[in-house]
């Protein structure tokens, strides 16, 4: 008994010793993923976010065909950084809806003036309360929703150039 | 203390995140009137991770999704939701991982069973100490 | 030239560690006298060096030297010279030089005063500490060189991170960093025992006041660090329960268990084996903690520079240090005897409850600071953050500070439980009544922990004064009233603890000058706003007039601070401290046209967290010369008896 007692601490710590290692070697993710990836869309109904696109509503979802749902802001950098790229989806056919967060009307025209404007429908979420409800963490983000108004995947982070054929095949998968 | 850590830490200056110019949510940073609802929505909002600065709970923190969530902590507190269930809608968002207070999810097990497990190992490492009178 | 007689001074230092524990080694093994003669000047030369080395970074720093990376990533010369002088362990090279040069001059210091260890022991011990500090060398010197040269030299640096710049930074991170690493010599002590089988209570009365020391400085370290999160950081915590912040508590819970430890091995020749393992624990928590804190597998958040070459490197000291010395823990200490078992009623069955509860504690800080790191192993991402720790280590602590007031209370040996009795009775007394009325007086305004806490912390500071009843103060010994005066310390950083949770008022506001606002009675005016402009930073101050019961009022300033370099916005919160608690007042944004959000709080008693700290610390330094002043005074004595 006192002989194992003995041995127990460096036992312990040998535990440890892997523990850390793994910590250390394994890649690094500190990203919050949306637990809501495979379950409906919540419901919600915002006003319109820019001046010539309609508002958007979670109905405006379920309509047979899949759609991505942006997550941006005019005041986030890397969303004017992704601009490009979901111009670039929108011309490969991808039909891009928007939310913009903590926003106003003027500053969003603006954005979209200086960015181009990808989004067939933008909703203004002036408190963030979708952005929580959808359980995303933060500018930009994207979904991909499918027709039936399932949240199908969850990008995080700004879209890069070589992202974009890959939520094309999301967007494909999500028929 | 984390100051002092930041040292320990190295702390790069952390980058600026771009914050919006829109002013606070409206419950971001007033107290609900009645002192009982208030004192249960801070009790849960120092409970709550804030997302966008990963080791601060929301109650401790700049950031603006921070305000929104408190805003909409306290607005749901006067409508008369219960803390734990705010706190079981945020953790079906964004999993056990908003929540600095450990759920009962079978992984977390055993971190409730480790001060009963501890102390156990320690009472039977006393014994052999204590108690037992030998006399020359 | 200085970078370069620096980077040589440190060079030479890693020399002679390796020349002190071969040394050791030979000498030892071989019997040599010789050789272990030379251990001693060999290990002073070691922490001179280090020392020069230290120097050469500071003079580097004062003097804006931009040709050194460092100073380039780490400074600005248009800082003040204070931030100028504590930016040099502001940063990561920094501060691990500051780690080994506190490690070479503690060894130093053990060569040159340790008198009352056995010679052979003493000399391992030595070894073992070359041991340690060669490791970290290795680690500045290969991965972590602070004295690199940038060329082209730019115009200035990119400053010190403004969190930083404030004057706590000169006093707080030496002092923690001596505690810290003061504990290496606890480990070395440990290691040197093991190795010469001399574990008895001679080994522990020389390793006392080393312990102590280091407690002391720990102590006053963590007491300062709080305060200074406390008034720096602006959310009016003192504590957060973060990951880095628990780094630093567990090598003081250990320490704190060793103290006690030590001190039954020393009267009672008992838990030898138990004390040399507390030993090895506390410095290997100093070493787990910063492999924490820089390796960045824990301290989440973006922006860290986080090094995986440098955090395999601590990875393999902790490794080999500890790994090492708890193999020849696991080799040697089946070999040591265990004394006497103790009788159920005695100040030694207390001082193992203490170290049991301690102990329990520093499993589940440990526990619960690596649990998120676990389950993300199995794909799973969870927090453990304060309630947990307030609510499983809280009832714990709260059961420690009972077993604190009663062990002094209680003889070595054996005491008769109805004799302790009447000893406790008046604590008791004063528990039962402070139940009462803090009950009455707060019975469903507070949780059941601040109850607790207040009515704990009200018995406990009279139990841990009563040893000194129907004394002679004057004849009383210093270390008993060290030991009074820490464990009294305790009591009223407790009473702050649970007065800060239980009583503080919180009001937030956004008001526009002009505007009066009353609370927890207080009345402040916001009477302007205007922009101010510092040495490196641009501000702007609220002037506040804060007033209490038609009393003459004081005029408050927070701020919201921008600094330049780097870029980053502060907010400098305002304290108006009284007898019976502070003021607390934090500038905030702008909320809509002309109000200004601000937080206040007042918090009653919550100052005598860091009294009690300072109390503490200072019975410690009081036990500590207590104990040395008798050893000279015995010698002394000696001396005279022999003449």
């Amino acid at each position: 008994m006192r002989k194992m007692l003995i041995w127990l601490p460096l036992a312990l710590f040998l535990a440890f010793f892997a523990l850390f290692a793994g910590g250390l070697f394994k890649p690094d993710d500190r990203v919050i993923t949306s637990k809501l990836v495979g379950q409906p869309l919540p419901g919600f109904a915002l006003p319109a976010g820019a001046s010539d696109r309609p508002a958007l509503a979670s109905t405006d979802f379920a309509t047979g065909k899949p759609r991505l749902l942006n997550i941006f802001a005019s005041w986030c950098v890397p969303c004017a950084a992704e601009a490009p790229q979901l111009e670039a989806l929108r011309r490969a056919g991808a039909e891009i809806d928007a939310i913009a967060i903590r926003d106003a009307r003027d500053d969003v025209d603006a954005f979209l003036r200086r960015n181009g404007n990808p989004y067939s429908r933008i909703g203004l979420d002036a408190r963030s309360s979708v952005q929580i409800a959808l359980g995303s963490s933060g500018v930009p983000e994207t979904f991909v929703i499918d027709g039936k108004g399932l949240i199908r995947y969850q990008h995080i982070g700004d879209i890069r150039a070589d992202d974009v054929p890959m939520i094309l095949d999301r967007l494909k998968d999500a028929q | 203390m984390r100051l002092l850590f930041a040292i320990l830490l190295l702390l790069a200056p952390v980058p600026l995140l771009a914050q919006t110019a829109l002013p606070p949510a409206p419950y971001a940073d007033r107290q609900i009137d009645d002192p009982a609802l208030e004192r249960k929505a801070r009790t849960l909002m120092e409970t709550i991770r804030c997302l966008t600065c990963q080791s601060q709970s929301i109650a401790d923190s700049n950031a603006s999704m921070a305000g929104d969530m408190r805003s909409q902590i306290r607005e749901r507190i006067m409508a008369g939701e219960q803390p734990e269930q705010i706190r079981a809608w945020l953790i079906s968002r964004y999993g056990d991982w908003v929540s600095y207070e450990p759920t009962a999810a079978p992984i977390l097990w055993p971190l409730w069973a480790a001060p009963v497990l501890l102390l156990f190992a320690g009472l039977i490492l006393m014994r052999g100490r204590i108690g037992k009178r030998r006399r020359p | 030239m200085i970078a370069e007689a620096g980077l040589a001074a440190l060079w030479f230092a890693a020399a002679l560690a390796l020349l002190q524990l071969v040394l050791v080694a030979m000498g030892l093994t071989g019997r040599k006298d010789e050789l272990l003669a030379a251990v001693r000047p060999v290990a002073v030369a070691q922490g001179l060096l280090t020392a020069l080395a230290f120097a050469a970074l500071v003079t580097l720093f004062l003097r804006s030297d931009m040709s050194v990376l460092l100073v380039v990533t780490n400074s600005h010369s248009m800082k003040p010279w204070l931030y100028k002088f504590a930016g040099t362990w502001g940063n990561h090279e920094g501060s691990m030089l500051l780690w080994v040069t506190v490690m070479g001059v503690a060894g130093a210091a053990v060569a040159l005063f340790e008198r009352a260890l056995r010679r052979d022991t003493h000399m391992a011990t030595l070894g073992a500490q070359a041991a340690i500090s060669l490791g970290f060398y290795a680690f500045l010197l290969f991965s972590s060189n602070p004295f690199a040269r940038i060329s082209p030299a730019p115009a200035d640096g990119q400053g010190l991170n403004p969190l930083l710049q404030d004057p706590g930074l000169a006093f707080h991170p030496p002092t923690l960093y001596l505690g810290y690493v003061g504990l290496s010599v606890a480990f070395s002590f440990a290691v040197g025992a093991l190795l010469t089988r001399r574990v008895d209570s001679a080994f522990a009365r020389a390793m006392r006041p080393w312990v102590l020391a280091a407690w002391v400085l720990l102590t006053l370290g963590i007491t300062a660090g709080s305060y200074w999160a406390y008034y720096e950081l602006g959310w009016g915590g003192w504590w957060f329960w973060d990951p880095v912040e628990n780094a630093s508590l567990m090598p003081w819970l250990a320490a704190t268990a060793l103290l006690h430890s030590v001190t039954v091995l020393a009267t009672r020749d008992a838990l030898r084996a138990w004390t040399v393992m507390l030993a090895v624990v506390a410095f290997s928590m100093s070493m787990v903690g910063t492999f924490l804190v820089r390796s960045g597998i824990l301290t989440s958040v973006h922006a860290f520079a986080v090094d995986p070459e440098r955090g395999s490197f601590i990875l393999a000291l902790l490794a080999i240090y500890i790994g090492g010395a708890l193999a020849l823990f696991g080799w040697r200490i089946g070999t040591v005897r265990e004394g006497e078992p103790f009788e159920l009623v005695s100040r030694e069955t207390m001082l193992v409850v203490n170290n049991l509860l301690l102990s329990v504690i520093l499993g589940l800080v440990l526990v619960g600071t690596l649990y998120p790191l676990l389950t993300e192993a199995f794909g799973h991402k969870v927090s453990v953050g304060a309630p947990y720790f307030d609510r499983i280590a809280g009832p714990i602590a709260l059961g420690l500070m009972v077993a604190m007031a009663a062990g002094p209370l209680m003889r070595w040996r054996r005491d008769s439980a109805a004799a302790a009795g009447r000893r406790l009775l008046v604590p008791a007394a004063v528990l039962i009544v402070a139940a009462v009325v803090v009950g009455l007086l707060a019975w469903g305004r507070i949780g059941i922990l601040p109850y607790l806490g207040l009515v704990i912390a009200l018995a406990t500071a009279v139990a841990s004064v009563t040893p000194l009843w129907r004394r002679s103060l004057r004849r009383t010994p210093l270390f008993t009233w060290g030991m009074v005066i820490a464990h009294l310390g305790c009591a009223v950083s407790l009473a702050g603890m649970a007065s800060d949770s239980a009583f503080t008022v919180e009001k937030l506001v956004a008001a526009r000058p002009g505007d009066v606002i009353e609370t927890a009675g207080w009345r402040l005016r916001f009477v302007q706003i205007l922009p101010r402009a510092g040495d490196n930073w641009t501000a702007l101050q609220a002037d506040v007039e804060a007033s209490r019961g038609g009393g003459s009022p004081t005029m408050l300033h927070p701020q919201a601070r921008f600094f330049a370099s780097p870029p980053t916005p502060t907010t400098e919160a305002a304290l108006l401290t009284r007898w019976d608690g502070q003021l607390y007042v934090v500038l905030g944004q702008e909320a809509d046209a002309g109000r200004w959000q601000m937080r206040i709080w007042w918090k009653p008693f919550v100052t005598l967290i860091w009294l009690g700290g300072f109390l503490i610390a200072l019975g410690g330094a009081l036990a500590l010369v207590g104990r040395e002043r008798r050893g000279w005074v015995l010698k002394w004595r000696a001396r005279r008896a022999v003449a």
